[in-house]
């Protein structure tokens, strides 16, 4: 298992886990979520090919009221 | 009014914040007749129900995101980049904010990030100061509207400084749209009449103690204004000018 940092909390993943798999377990839905891994973005396209690695700190992001 | 080539049947952009729920956003929505909205970029709540997304699209509003809560020119830069991950849309109000008091925006770091984002190939709608020479410096960057404010975000102070909002509207030749500070529709006509294309509000009409009555209210005044502003208002003048004619006047005076 890998510990990376979701949305500001510890998570322990399994090792190989993409960002598609960390996302799936945050949210069922991915319509209307970005990804931020250590600072850059993860495009759709490449979350099934982007595998965490301990530490990372990711992102997950959504819409919400404001502005 | 179009922004980037692209109509927008409404004049009033409605900004999200301060909504009290979804229910209540659906009903601003029908209320204002806006059909672009604003929302935040913000951490996926696993615990939360329904989406705001959802209330947007099914009343066919577009999408605006913004980067409400950055405060250098690269995490406005990023968060543009994730909005368009996230909503599939390459236009973005661009905020980055300079004093945490006031909400004033940091105008360098504004027209940084502008800068990089318009070579990137968004469609950038800035949330500026009232000054006429940035709102120039914004434009020539390739924005493609500029939002000057009226007061600080969420005070209600209406237009502070007038007579700017009127020289950016004079010399812009893109679309001016107000952005932030008004507190009653009244001043969103104001806006209008001063030569505005249109208003952003969020705080005046989410805020509100009716938030759809305060919708409907800014979609007449805006109306109003904009058909003000194409009407040709007559010249402050220093006295009197009589409306009624001198000429068949009736001598009534008394004969002695």
């Amino acid at each position: 298992m890998l510990e990376v940092m979701v949305n500001g909390h510890a998570q322990l993943v399994p090792a190989g886990s993409t960002v598609a798999d960390v996302v799936r377990r945050w949210r069922d839905c991915p319509d209307g979520i970005a990804v931020a891994r250590n600072g850059e973005v993860v495009v759709h396209s490449a979350w099934t090919g982007t595998e965490v690695a301990a530490g990372d700190h990711l992102e997950i992001l959504t819409a919400a009221a404001g502005g | 009014m179009a922004v980037a080539g692209r109509p927008l049947a409404s004049r009033l952009l409605l900004g999200t914040g301060g909504i009290a729920g979804l229910d209540v956003l659906d009903a601003v929505l029908e209320a204002s007749g806006s059909t672009m909205a604003t929302v935040a970029l913000r951490r996926v709540d696993p615990a939360a129900t329904g989406s705001i997304l959802d209330v947007l699209r099914a009343r066919d509003v577009e999408v605006l995101p913004n980067t409400a809560g950055c405060h250098t020119a690269a995490e406005a830069v990023l968060t543009a980049k994730l909005a368009r991950e996230a909503f599939d849309t390459d236009w973005v109000k661009l905020e980055v904010i300079g004093d945490e008091r006031t909400l004033l925006p940091d105008v360098a770091e504004l027209l940084d990030a502008a800068e990089t984002l318009c070579d990137e190939g968004f469609v950038v709608l800035p949330y500026t100061s009232d000054d006429p020479v940035v709102a120039r410096r914004l434009e020539q960057a390739g924005c493609a509207a500029v939002m000057p404010l009226g007061a600080p975000i969420g005070s209600g102070l209406g237009i502070r400084n007038p007579h700017n909002i009127a020289l950016i509207c004079e010399s812009a030749s893109v679309p001016v749209i107000l952005d932030a500070g008004l507190g009653t529709p009244s001043e969103a006509t104001l806006a209008l009449e001063l030569g505005c294309d249109g208003v952003l509000v969020a705080s005046a009409i989410t805020r509100a103690r009716r938030p759809a009555d305060m919708a409907a209210a800014f979609r007449l005044a805006v109306e109003a204004g904009a058909l003000a502003a194409g009407a040709g208002r007559i010249p402050r003048r220093w006295h009197a000018v009589a409306s009624s004619p001198a000429e068949g006047l009736a001598s009534l005076a008394d004969p002695d």
